[in-house]
This record gives C-alpha cells, structure tokens and sequence, in this order.
C-alpha cells in the first residue's frame, strides 16, 4: 500500500472515530457536568437533588442488595433441603415439600418482570394488528368500518384502560392454579391496548400504498391472494411496518411503567413507587438509578427493534435510524 | 390469416370530478399473429389506455377486445405485459422476478427442473444470465428492462404488450435492447403490441406502424404498413429510400396533421402573443 492511502485510511478512521465516539461522548460529559451543577442547587424534603455521584453510589447499593437478597434465597432453600434429609434419615416414607422464597423482589428482578411484561404486551399488540393492519390496507370496505374505531381507541390513556382492564381480568380470569398472575395479565392487556395503534395504522397505509405497477403486475400474473400479500403487499409495507412497530414498543414501554406505578404491578413503576412512598434519605437517587435504566432499556429495545428490521429488510443499503 | 387480436369499436370514459372523460372513441384494429405493431401518438392521447384494455387492467365502456376469437375479460399472463419503467419487484432478484411468473403459469405443467431451465433459457435470451442473482437495484436501467421482458417472455405470452419499454434508456442502451428484440421477435414470432414516442423506433421495429389522433375522444388516425425485409439493419437503412419516406410519413402525420398546440404553464402568454406576431406578420 502506497504511504497516501494509508494516511487516507488513518484520515478516514479518525473521522469515524471523531463522529461516532468523541462527539457523544463530549455530549455526554456535558450532560453530567450540568446535572452535577443543577442537581446541588435543588432541595427537596428528602434533601438535595442527587448529583451523578449519589446515583452511582445507589447503583452500587442496589447491586450489592440484589446480591445479598440472591445469598439470602440460597441459604433458605438449603435450610429447607437439610431439614427434609434430616426427616428422612429418621423415617425414609416421609416426602418433604419445599416451599419457595417470598423475599422482596429486587431492582433486577423487577427489571427481569417488567421486561418480559412489555415484550409479551407488545407480542399481543403485533399478533393483533398486523394481520388487522394488512387487512385493513387491502380492503376498502374494512377500512371505512373500522376507521372510527381506531381514531376513538387510539388515543385513550393507559390511565384509562387501567381499571377496566383490572376490573375485566379478575372477573374473567379464575382459576385454582393460575398460569399467570393477575398483575400480570393487567399491564400485559393495558400495554397491548395501548401500543398497537401505530403498528395497526402504519401496517394499513403502508399495505394500501404498494406502488400501482406492482398491482398491476400482480394482477397480470393473477397471483392469488396469499401469493400476493406474500411476495408484494408485505414486503413493500416492511418499511412503514417498522416504523409502526418501533413508535409501538417505545409506547408499549413507556405505558408499561407508568401501568406498574398506578396499579402496583410488580415492575419498574412498581419500584420507583415504592421508593417514593419509602421516603428515605435514599430514595431520590435510588429513583434517579430507576429513571435511567427506564430509559437505557428503551433505548435498547429500540435497537433491538432497528436489528430485527435490518435483518428482515430486503434493502440492506437502507440507511436505518 | 385469420386475426389473432381484435379490437372493434373500443371506447373509454373515465370518470372525473368534472364529469365523465371521453379518453377514446371508436378504436379498431386487428391484428395477426405473428405481428409486430407499434402505436404511436402524442403525450397523453390514450396510447397505454389501448395497451391497458388489452391487458384488461381497463375495462372498455363500449366495445372490446377479442383473442383468438374469446373475449378478453381482466388481466391474465396469456396478454403479458412490460411496463414503462420495469416494474420488477424490488425485493427479489432477476431470477427470482422470472421464476414468480414462471411459477404461476407453469406450476401444472412444468417439474422444477424445467421450470428452472425455463427462467434461465429466459435470462439468456436477453443475455442476463450473469446477473440473475442481483437485485433490480443492483442492476443498470436497460438490464432491469430486459429482466422486465424476460419474465414477460417466459410467460410464453400469445400477446406481448409492450408500454415504451425502452422509453427511460439512454440512445446506446436502447439502440442494443432493440436489436436484442428483433432477435428475439424472429426466434420466437410473437404478437406484439409496443407503444413508443420514438419514429425510429416504429420504423425499425414495426410490421405496421398505428398513428394515434390527440385526445379527448382519441382514435386510430393512420395506419402504415413497413413493408422492409427482415433482418432489418439500422446502418443500411439510415440511408434506405423506402425507410427515409416510412420516417417522414409518420413525422408529417404527428407533427403537420396532429401538431399539439398545448401551453407550457407560465409561457403561455409569451407564446400566445407570440404566435400572433407570427400570425401578423
Ligand atoms: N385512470 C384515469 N382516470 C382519468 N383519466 C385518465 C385515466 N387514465 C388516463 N386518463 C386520461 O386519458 C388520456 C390518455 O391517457 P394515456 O395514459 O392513455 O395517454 P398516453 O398516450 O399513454 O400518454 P403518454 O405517452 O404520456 O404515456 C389522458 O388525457 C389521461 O389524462
Ligand atoms: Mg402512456
């Protein structure tokens, strides 16, 4: 390699690396610089604003609680196994039952709950309105019944399904050995309410908005209707599909949180809920370490979303953001 | 010989916001098999309104189109059609493009095999075979045009219509896609109906050339017959006598019998006044 293309690519590098790494990252130490700043000069009655500092600390805090709360399980499961082989050496007919841990849940594990509650809400949501969406696209006739339907529903407040979803789920759903818990199946059902209008909405106008040369063509093949939802309607509605499925699991998130707090759903909310009733000195950085994971996790979801699209998206030059 | 397309007393009203649209009026034309027929006309006189009837993407309000003697009833492969700017789906590649066609009509008649050998006989004939594997956007606009006539081709269609299929190429591509088709067209002997703007084009290519009035309410105007031997050359004929007086026919007919006065916005005073300096001097 001649010396002008290396010192090209090494141009090119730190171009990259100056784009992709230093200017977030200067982005980012502002940020703390003026939370460090703002944070001292605000009090609250439980004391000072926390800074990054006191955050950090909690962060650590919680990790080591999580910890000793995981030591605490083990050692009461052990208790349980020991006496049970104790019983049995005596008399071999006895059959031990163990009873599982009813310990307070930890920031991880409420983490672990809310979680799987968004992704299961959000898997309804899509099961639901897509198929609904491609029909609604397809169909004229659909789409002009179902239209006012969806403009009403669409904007209605989780706050608002809430208690209906509660009241409904515990009416319906009795069984001797559930499954799931109630809580459970509440936040699933007011996130799915909640979320699925974009991927509906955008789902429809992209299935109604394939390009008339390709009806065309598929008309000329006479394609028969699975062929042609399949090889033309689907994939030219992907793009605006995803852009439905993104806005609908940052909103599926987002309800989520807010669901857990009111209704004191085991989660996140559930989390930040209790600390604020806890009221202690340590609450508000604890809640700040809750506000940041919230939003990290989101953050990441989105990416993971972004990757699914990348992967089942056919035009991989597409610049996706 | 008997005719193979037939289309008699063909005319077509849209419906608009200011009430119904007379595109044609009284269109009549056979055609035989074998056939190489290009329809000419200005912008926006109903030529693909033609094309898009005999396809059956458009039903005719009065009359219709009859093949082989059947009337013609919706779109259906046997009246294959290329499209003006390709239309092949993005998302698969030039084989797969051909093999969603094949597939379609050759599901009963075909094993995989042949239906295999049949898609990449197809990409051979417009000389595609090396990029059959790439998707459309990969691909030069005169090569997604022939992955186009590819699969309308492998279609075995008793039609070919043809919307100017070379209309968005650039002078070399499309002087090289039409030899490809005179090549092909004597192989295969279709029936083709191919709309163009381009004289040469009707010329070179065409057993007979339709010339088209402007719309509202279009119609055929003339028809000529081009009578050259084939194989056709487009050197040896550039200074061919009979291919000088087809190419001033058709000129004359387009540009002194059917001169299109239409006012380009904004200079339409400009011109107006204009026009009638010249109409005062
Ligand atoms: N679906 C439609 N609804 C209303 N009017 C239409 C429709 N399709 C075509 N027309 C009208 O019919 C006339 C003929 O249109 P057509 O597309 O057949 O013209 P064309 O000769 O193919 O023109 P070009 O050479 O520009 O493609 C035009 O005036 C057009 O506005
Ligand atoms: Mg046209």
């Amino acid at each position: 390699m001649s010396d002008l293309s290396i010192h090209s690519l090494k141009e090119k590098l730190e171009q990259i690396s100056i784009k992709s790494l230093l200017l977030p990252l200067c982005g980012i130490i502002i940020f703390i610089m003026l939370w460090q700043v703002g944070a001292s000069r605000v009090h609250t009655s439980l004391g000072v604003f926390p800074g990054p500092a006191v955050v950090y600390e909690q962060w650590g805090n919680l990790i080591s609680e999580h910890q000793s709360e995981r030591v605490k399980e083990q050692r009461f499961y052990e208790r349980q196994e020991d006496r049970i082989a104790k019983r049995q050496a005596k008399d071999p007919d006895y059959v031990g039952k163990i009873r599982s841990y009813t310990g307070k849940p930890t920031f991880f594990d409420q983490i672990f709950t809310s979680l799987y509650t968004v992704l299961a809400g959000f898997g309804l949501a899509c099961l639901i309105a897509i198929p609904l969406g491609i029909l609604i696209g397809l169909n004229n006739a659909v789409y002009s019944a179902l239209n006012p339907v969806i403009q009403v529903f669409k904007p209605v407040s989780p706050l608002a399904w809430l208690p209906l979803v509660t009241m409904v789920v515990s009416a319906t759903y009795v069984s001797d050995d559930p499954i799931f818990s109630k809580s459970f199946l509440t936040s699933m059902f007011t996130v799915t309410l909640c979320c699925m209008w974009p991927t509906l909405i955008n789902t429809a106008v992209g299935v109604a908005a394939v390009e008339k040369d390709l009806l065309n063509v598929s008309k000329v093949l006479r394609l028969g209707w699975f062929t042609h939802v399949m090889k033309i309607v689907i994939p030219s509605a992907i793009p605006l599909m995803f852009t439905g499925l993104r806005l609908s699991l940052g909103i599926a998130w987002m309800v989520l949180i807010a669901a857990e707090m009111l209704a004191q759903n085991p989660g996140l909310g559930k989390f930040v809920w209790d600390e604020f009733q806890n009221g202690s000195s340590n609450s508000l950085g604890r809640i700040m370490v809750a506000v940041l994971m919230i939003g990290f996790i989101g953050f990441l979801l989105d990416r993971a979303m972004l990757m699914v699209q990348r992967f089942v998206s056919w035009d991989k030059t597409q610049i996706l953001r | 010989m008997a005719t193979h397309l037939d289309i008699s007393q063909v005319s077509i009203e849209f419906p608009t916001p200011k009430g119904a649209f007379k595109a044609l009026d009284g269109v009549n034309l056979k055609i035989n098999k074998g056939e190489f027929v290009s329809l000419i006309g200005h912008s926006g006189c109903g030529k693909s309104t033609v094309l898009n009837i005999v396809a059956g993407l458009y039903d005719a309000t009065e009359g219709g189109v009859l093949l082989d003697g059947k009337e013609v009833k919706g779109p259906g492969p046997e009246r294959a059609v290329v499209f003006q700017n390709h239309s092949l789906l993005p998302w698969l590649t030039s084989y797969q493009n051909v093999e969603l066609a094949v597939k379609q009509v050759f599901k009963k008649t075909k094993s995989k095999k042949e239906m295999h050998d049949w898609i990449m006989h197809n990409l051979d004939l417009v000389h595609m075979t090396h990029a059959a594997d790439k998707r459309p956007d990969e691909i030069s606009g005169g090569m997604k045009q022939r992955v186009g006539i590819a699969r309308a081709l492998a279609m075995e269609p008793s039609v070919l219509l043809m919307d100017e299929p070379f209309g968005a190429l650039d002078a070399l591509t499309r002087a090289h896609l039409q030899d490809s088709l005179m090549e092909i067209q004597k192989d295969l002997n279709n029936t083709v109906i191919m709309i163009t703007h381009d004289v040469d084009e009707a010329v070179l290519l065409s057993d007979r050339i339709i010339m088209m009035t402007n719309g509202p309410a279009a119609t055929i105007g003339e028809i000529l017959d081009v009578d050259l031997p084939r194989p056709r050359d487009r050197l040896a004929l550039a200074n061919d006598a009979k291919y000088v007086d087809y190419r001033a026919q058709v000129l004359t007919f387009l540009y002194e019998k059917q001169r299109k006065v239409e006012p380009i916005n904004g200079n339409a005073k400009a011109t107006s006044s204009s026009a009638a300096k010249v109409a005062n001097a």
